[in-house]
């Protein structure tokens, strides 16, 4: 008893100093983090400055159901899943399709060259992103209406007043920014599979054709499925920058460019709506969440090596 | 070594090539034209539109920005303060959190591995954080508001450095430090800190570049314009032009604008290049170390 007591102290003693080095971090991921997690009750709540966070009044479900009775609950649920479903599809197959022109290429100097320039527009920040929109699409001056269009006797468009040409735009400059990134993992994948299978499959006659997709695809797949199921996990989370930026922040976008990240700001932030945006933002928690561990779980399914947990 | 091509891969490499420069040139040829519109002058840029070469040059906007514009330059400095400080912080307390993960002798190593990775599949969102930090710290237009919340540690960075002291730096070192009678502490900042240099300019990497490019705590926690980033003067220069053009008049949260005094927008478009500049000049020196992370972080995050 007493031995297994100074055991104890013996080996606290040597956990202390680990200990003393993780709290620092520890400390702000429990403010940073954790805190906010528990903070997800405000959407059960009527907030009252007046009466403070805790004393404000319960309200149950008042909040999703004054949520749900406008149109902004279904457009912007739509547009966060198609829009994220189109980015996966489309993305994915970009970045593989990018991904086997680089491994094409070879290890030259040229592909480093192009694989920097093809990443640089991930590196910048979404304003920037929306000065380029904004260079290119401005009703007065941008390239598209002075250059393109006029090139082809086309009459100007106020873009950004056109909720019907935002899933274009959004489309390409999502590619734009994140293919060279995204294809980055599958020119790993493709360099780290074993020449010896193209040799042998040279030498039985098979064409560049036939060898990317009968032996590069198909060594891809893994990757890809879990990729994608990653992603999957993630399609109730929009990219904020791309749908707030991009859009100029404008109104009559609202249609086509609102996802679930840009209504919680402006009904938080522009509106001070906290009962809205709040219940806005469980929603998409709590949904993430659930939708996170399935993905997890279809993952173990297919490679438990890559399973997250 | 050469390899011996046949015809058809021959085709294929140059097929590959020619695509891959189309590709590239779309992907850097939207800066061009930013570029281009910051040289151009002014009333050019008005008649003839933003174009991929200027049509009359002109370096009036940069003289601006570097003679006449202190709030420009203040936005620089503040962004710079940012991210030094913020990169810095972080760059201490995420691998003195990773390195006990990575003991295999330390007691709760799963427990804080589960602890910070519980913080990747699930976020409490803007709400519950935009409240405590405003009404509980208080953090609004401080210099505080810029650094703190979201961006000082991740849970990926966290783990890319565990994995990297797990399996990079060899246990038997730890071992015979502590057999010569050196405190955790010394292990941790005389050997595991300087051995494990790569993976710190990784993270180092992504945090400032997280750092340099943020707009979003400005956007919520920042109404005094003397702290504002050069990503938030820019973001409050395009929303004053949008309002403006919109037509629905001068008074409301924007507040009184005179006209006159709005940057035009070539000095407009040079304030971006100059924001994405620091990018430029430092990427060609840690390309190497951003896609190894990346491939790393992907295939275990």
């Amino acid at each position: 008893m007493a031995k297994a007591k100074t055991a104890g102290r013996l080996q606290l003693k040597k956990d202390l100093p680990l200990i003393f080095l993780c709290l620092p971090g520890a400390i702000y991921l429990i403010i940073n983090n954790y805190i906010p997690m528990f903070g997800l009750f405000i959407a059960f709540k009527n907030i009252n400055y007046a009466k403070g966070i805790f004393g404000s009044d319960w309200c149950g479900f008042q909040n999703f159901k004054f949520l749900f009775a406008t149109d902004d609950a279904f457009i912007m649920i739509r547009n966060t899943l198609l829009y994220n479903l189109a980015f996966i599809t489309i993305g994915t197959v970009l970045s593989v399709f990018v991904a086997i022109l680089f491994s094409e290429m070879g290890a030259n100097v040229f592909a480093k060259i192009y694989q920097a320039g093809m990443v640089f527009p991930n590196l910048v920040s979404m304003v920037i992103v929306a000065y380029i929109g904004y260079a290119f699409l401005n009703a007065a001056s941008g390239f598209i209406n002075m250059t393109l269009l006029s090139a082809f006797g086309i009459d100007p468009v106020s873009w950004y007043s056109e909720p019907g040409a935002w899933p274009v735009i959004l489309m390409v400059v999502y590619i734009w920014k994140n293919v060279g990134y995204s294809s980055i993992i599958y020119i790993s994948n493709i360099a780290g599979i074993d020449r010896g299978i193209y040799e042998a499959a040279k030498i039985d006659g098979a064409g560049k054709f036939h060898q990317i997709v009968n032996i590069t695809l198909p060594m891809l797949k893994p990757t890809v499925i879990i990729m994608t199921l990653m992603a999957v996990g993630r399609i109730f989370n929009s990219d904020f920058g791309l749908f707030y930026q991009v859009p100029m922040n404008s109104g009559t976008l609202y249609s086509t460019t609102q996802t679930i990240d840009t209504y919680v700001y402006r009904a938080l932030m522009e509106r001070n709506d906290i009962g809205m945006s709040a219940a806005a933002g469980f929603l998409q928690s709590i949904v993430g969440f659930v939708l996170v561990l399935g993905a997890n779980l279809l993952v173990r399914h297919v490679d438990p090596d890559n399973a997250l947990f | 070594m050469h390899e011996i091509k046949t015809r058809g891969e021959k085709a294929f490499q140059i097929f590959a090539f020619v695509f891959l420069t189309i590709l590239t040139i779309f992907a850097l040829a939207p800066f061009v034209l930013i570029i281009s519109a910051s040289l151009t002058e002014e009333n050019t840029l008005a008649v003839s539109g933003y174009q991929f070469w200027p049509k009359v040059f002109s370096g009036a906007a940069y003289e601006y920005l570097f003679t006449k514009a202190g709030t420009i330059l203040r936005a620089y400095g503040v962004s710079i303060v940012v991210t030094v400080i913020g990169t810095a912080v972080s760059l201490i307390i995420s691998p003195m959190l990773a390195y006990p993960m990575s003991r295999k002798d330390f007691r709760f190593r799963n427990l804080l591995a589960f602890f910070v990775f519980f913080t990747m599949i699930f976020s409490g969102g803007l709400v519950p954080s935009y409240i405590m930090w405003t009404r509980v710290f208080h953090i609004r237009d401080t210099i505080f508001a810029l650094i703190i919340p979201n961006f000082l540690m991740g849970a990926f960075n966290i783990f890319l450095l565990r994995n990297y002291f797990t399996n990079s730096i060899p246990v038997s070192l730890i071992e015979s430090a502590q057999l010569d009678g050196a405190k955790e502490l010394t292990i941790f900042f005389r050997i595991m800190l300087p051995l494990s240099t790569p993976v710190l300019a990784t993270v180092g990497l992504f945090v400032g570049l997280a750092y340099w490019n943020d707009w979003t705590n400005g956007l919520y926690y920042i109404n005094d314009t003397a702290l504002f980033s050069i990503q938030n003067l820019l973001n409050r220069l395009m929303q004053n032009i949008e309002y403006l053009k919109s037509g629905s008049g001068i008074t409301s949260a924007v507040g009184n604008i005179d006209t006159s005094q709005m940057p035009s927008t070539s000095i407009r478009m040079a304030i971006a290049v100059v924001a994405v500049l620091p990018i430029i000049i430092i990427f060609p020196f840690i390309q190497k170390y951003f896609i190894k992370g990346v491939v790393i972080g992907a295939v275990k995050g």
